[in-house]
């Protein structure tokens, strides 16, 4: 009955402006949600899914009419991601998203606290490549289509998400045994 | 090895947090904005007229509506004026001959140079007033959004409450630029809300982005600019005090498709958007139909206990027009006058309106007759008067339309009446077809001189239809009360079936008109109603005294239409009763005759002017058919929509219920529709 995402996204890149509203305000809280992933900070988040959002009316062009839109979302939110931790390392190496983590933790409602905790520093040891892979497979994404946002093949997929699970394990146990 | 990952997901979960609603907000029209920027500048190219003459004036007139400055144009006028005195023969004799030709007045003093150019000759004059009219506009328009927010006394609020009323209503679409808009509005005075025709033309973006427009000086930037009649609610009337109603019939059915295109696309329509008398009186009912000597129509007149409320009952007066035999209907002589503005380049415009266009001229017959005009920033014919038969020249034509160039309304809608003039003759109907987005973004500087030019020209014999295309800048408004004056029925098409229904199944009703000026008035029995509320045509109300004015205008019945009319009543001693009785009222004397009240209905005869007069009783007693309770759960369906306060718990659920109970035989699938739209409609409210 609704219009697909297919359809909208189809409609906005032929310049039909109710199109790319209705699309946009049907996805922003799933982008918004990815974003914090990415980033670990809600106030980083936010102004990363600013960014995507001021970007994204140019980026209509690249969709590809059979393509899904969710794909496609989350390719250019990855991409922005990594625009704004290169243009952050330029002038600044020492804030890293899941580094402002403190911050949130005080908000944090009590009974999840020490999960939380255990979850921020875990990503925080993830590399960046590894910890934007978990995010994306961790959001439902099959390995295959993590691979195709990422621009890696499913294979380097399914490597890097064992090797986080490993470096997870390692963590817990570590952890465990202090 | 998945467990892992499973703890780690929930986790994960657990600490994302909601975005930010302001923030959400705030994004989300960046996006809108950025969207638009890019549509204006991507648009660029394609702004030339595909129809009509490019000339000299038009290229110019082009190149000075780009220039955005006030020096910038002076200069550029200054320029041509100058140039004008020095280089032609004309210019060089007024150089001569000027009295004080002193080096001070030729130079960069425009108003000389022009004053000169003006007096000089014709086209030059032209070209230096034109581009007096855009250096005098161009300011004014980049000027305009400042002005809204600081002179504007009705202005909304400032920018971040209108956020947070957003989100805090509770309103699906968040990044709708429209609702933005209407929230504004329902904060402003509420005398702006009184005023009925009033219409409500905000640049939403213009509101909530905190840079104003000045940084993107694009005239002909695209945003949102739909606007709908503001017209509030009937209210509820105290028998005693005002027992007359009387409304013009309306038999329009663009809101409901409006209604439709807003929630398939996922969002809430906008509240003004929803006309409960156009949602009823889009659906074909089967009520009793004349007998051949009968008059043009019959009144059937029904009640039963109101829907969302026990203690009142809801009166339907419904009147159904004859189908006269359609083999001897006379020839047909339609204006096709298509608006192929640059604004029409989407696929749900110029494209389906051509496709609809195309089905409806298999229902046309070898006598009728077809013409086309376009109109962008000039009006121009694409096809001479043609016979319908002529079906390859037809197509051909109407597949040479492209867009592009802004609406010149005006001189397309003089154009196509020039064309309806020279091709009626007697016994001959004719209609013009206006196919837009509605909107008229040029060439229509006095809307009332519009109005008026349109009802002398319905008064000639042709009317004026309205056809509407896509959203965004729909200007339902202007095209409700173009096609009020023009005696004409008001379209959205939304889908290429709405237009088999409008072009096709309901063409005969459309085209053919059986009664005019159809007035309907009742006279409520303060010993039986103590108050009554008229559901819907907030656009439609008279005065009492119009009824008996055959001078007043009112809506036309097309030949086999229905028009449903819903009353919600409160018989007196219910407990319902909102209004308390008068202390020192006069003792009522009316003695209690069984009768809830009197209608009375007035209509012409196709051709007269002079308006006969149906009087009926409305007697208890006489329950309503399914048909009555189908209009009954769209006429609750549509207050749902508007947020109407008197439904009380009554919900969406209530209203799919009381439709599905009453679906009928449904041969066409729309009351099925409509119960698909509630459901949608439920889920996106919550």
């Amino acid at each position: 009955m609704t219009t697909s995402d297919e359809d909208l996204a189809f409609a906005a890149a032929n310049g039909d402006r109710q199109a790319f509203s209705s699309l946009l305000d049907r996805h922003y809280d799933r982008l918004f949600a990815f974003c914090f992933r990415l980033t670990g900070a809600r106030a980083e988040a936010e102004d990363l899914t600013q960014d995507i959002c001021a970007a994204l009316p140019a980026k209509l062009g690249s969709y590809q009419r059979r393509a899904k839109v969710t794909t496609w979302l989350y390719k250019v939110a990855v991409n922005a991601a990594h625009d704004r931790r290169r243009r952050r390392a330029s002038y600044t190496k020492a804030t890293e998203g899941w580094g402002d983590w403190e911050m949130n933790r005080t908000a944090a409602i009590a009974d999840t606290n020490r999960a939380v905790d255990w979850l921020t520093m875990a990503m925080r040891t993830l590399p960046e490549d590894l910890r934007d892979t978990l995010a994306l497979v961790l959001d439902d994404m099959t390995h295959a289509q993590a691979g195709d946002i990422l621009g890696v093949s499913e294979g380097t997929v399914s490597w890097r998400i064992s090797e986080a699970k490993r470096m997870l394990r390692a963590i817990k146990e570590m952890e465990d045994a202090g | 090895m998945t467990d892992d990952l499973d703890d780690i997901k929930a986790m994960m979960a657990e600490a994302t947090p909601r975005p930010d609603p302001g923030r959400r907000a705030e994004n989300l029209t960046l996006a809108e904005k950025n969207f638009d920027m890019l549509q204006g500048s991507r648009g660029g190219p394609r702004l030339t007229p595909a129809t009509g003459q490019k000339g000299l004036l038009s290229g110019v007139r082009h190149m000075l509506d780009s220039l955005t400055t006030k020096g910038g144009l002076t200069a550029t006028t200054a320029l041509v004026a100058c140039g004008f005195l020095f280089m032609t023969p004309t210019g060089q004799d007024l150089w001569q001959q000027a009295p004080a030709a002193k080096s001070t007045e030729i130079g960069p003093d425009s108003t000389v140079a022009q004053t000169r150019t003006e007096t000089a000759a014709d086209d030059t004059s032209v070209e230096a007033r034109d581009s007096e009219e855009a250096g005098g506009l161009a300011p004014e328009v980049m000027e305009a959004p400042v002005d809204n927010i600081v002179a504007n006394p009705n202005s909304p609020p400032p920018p971040a409450i209108t956020l947070n009323e957003q989100t805090e209503g509770g309103f699906h679409d968040l990044g709708n630029a429209n609702a933005t808009a209407i929230l504004s509005l329902e904060s402003a005075p509420l005398d702006l809300a009184a005023e009925a025709h009033s219409r409500s033309q905000f640049a939403p973006s213009t509101l909530v982005a905190p840079a104003p427009a000045a940084d993107y000086p694009i005239l002909q930037q695209e945003t949102n600019t739909e606007a709908f009649p503001d017209a509030a609610p009937n209210p509820l009337k105290i028998t005693q005090d005002s027992p007359v109603s009387t409304f013009s019939i309306d038999v329009d059915t663009a809101a409901y498709s409006v209604v439709r295109s807003s929630l398939m696309a996922g969002q809430v329509p906008p509240k003004e958007a929803v006309r409960i008398e156009e949602m009823i009186n889009y659906f074909p009912y089967d009520y009793p139909a004349p007998d051949a000597d009968d008059g043009p129509f019959r009144p059937t007149v029904s009640s039963m206990t109101t829907p969302w409320n026990p203690d009142t009952q809801l009166v339907h007066i419904a009147l159904q027009g004859q189908l006269p035999a359609i083999e001897t209907r006379p020839p047909l002589n339609l204006v096709f006058l298509i608006d192929t503005s640059g604004s029409m380049d989407q696929p749900n415009k110029l494209p389906l309106l051509k496709q609809s266009l195309m089905l409806m001229l298999d229902q046309l017959r070898p006598e009728d007759e077809v013409a086309i005009v376009a109109y962008a920033g000039s009006a121009g014919e694409v096809l001479a008067p043609t016979p319908a038969s002529e079906k390859g020249m037809i197509l051909a034509a109407l597949a040479r339309l492209g867009a592009g160039g802004g609406t010149n309304g005006q001189s397309g809608l003089e154009q196509a009446y020039a064309i309806a003039d020279q091709m009626a003759e007697d016994g001959e109907v004719s209609r013009v077809l206006l196919a837009t987005d509605g909107d008229f973004n040029i060439g229509i500087h006095e809307p009332d001189a519009l109005k008026d030019f349109i009802s002398d020209k319905r008064d000639t014999g042709t009317y004026l239809s309205v056809l509407g295309f896509g959203r965004g800048n729909l200007d339902d408004a202007t095209m409700q009360a173009l096609a009020q004056n023009g005696n004409g029925t008001a379209a959205y098409i939304d889908t290429l079936s709405e237009a088999q229904k409008v072009l096709v199944d309901q063409l005969t009703g459309a085209l053919f008109t059986i009664a005019g000026d159809v007035k309907i008035q009742v006279e409520w029995n303060p010993a039986e109603v103590a108050e009554y509320r008229l559901i819907g045509y907030e656009t439609r109300a008279l005065n009492r005294e119009d009824f008996n004015n055959d001078k007043v205008d009112a809506g036309e019945l097309g030949a086999g239409h229905s028009v449903t009319a819903v009353y919600e009543i409160t018989p007196v001693g219910s407990p319902a009763q909102l209004s308390e009785p008068l202390r020192y009222a006069a003792e009522n004397t009316v003695a209690t005759t069984g009768e809830l009240g009197f209608l009375k209905l007035r209509y012409k005869a196709p051709g007269e002017n002079v308006s006969e007069l149906i009087e009926t009783p409305i007697r208890h007693g006489s329950e309503a058919g399914s048909d009555a309770r189908f209009a009954a759960a769209i006429a609750g369906f549509g207050q749902l929509l508007r947020d109407d306060t008197y439904l009380g718990d009554w919900s969406f659920d209530d209203a799919i219920a009381l439709a599905n109970a009453n679906r009928g035989e449904d041969a066409f699938g729309y009351r099925s529709e409509a119960v698909q739209l509630m459901r949608l409609a439920e889920s996106l409210s919550q």
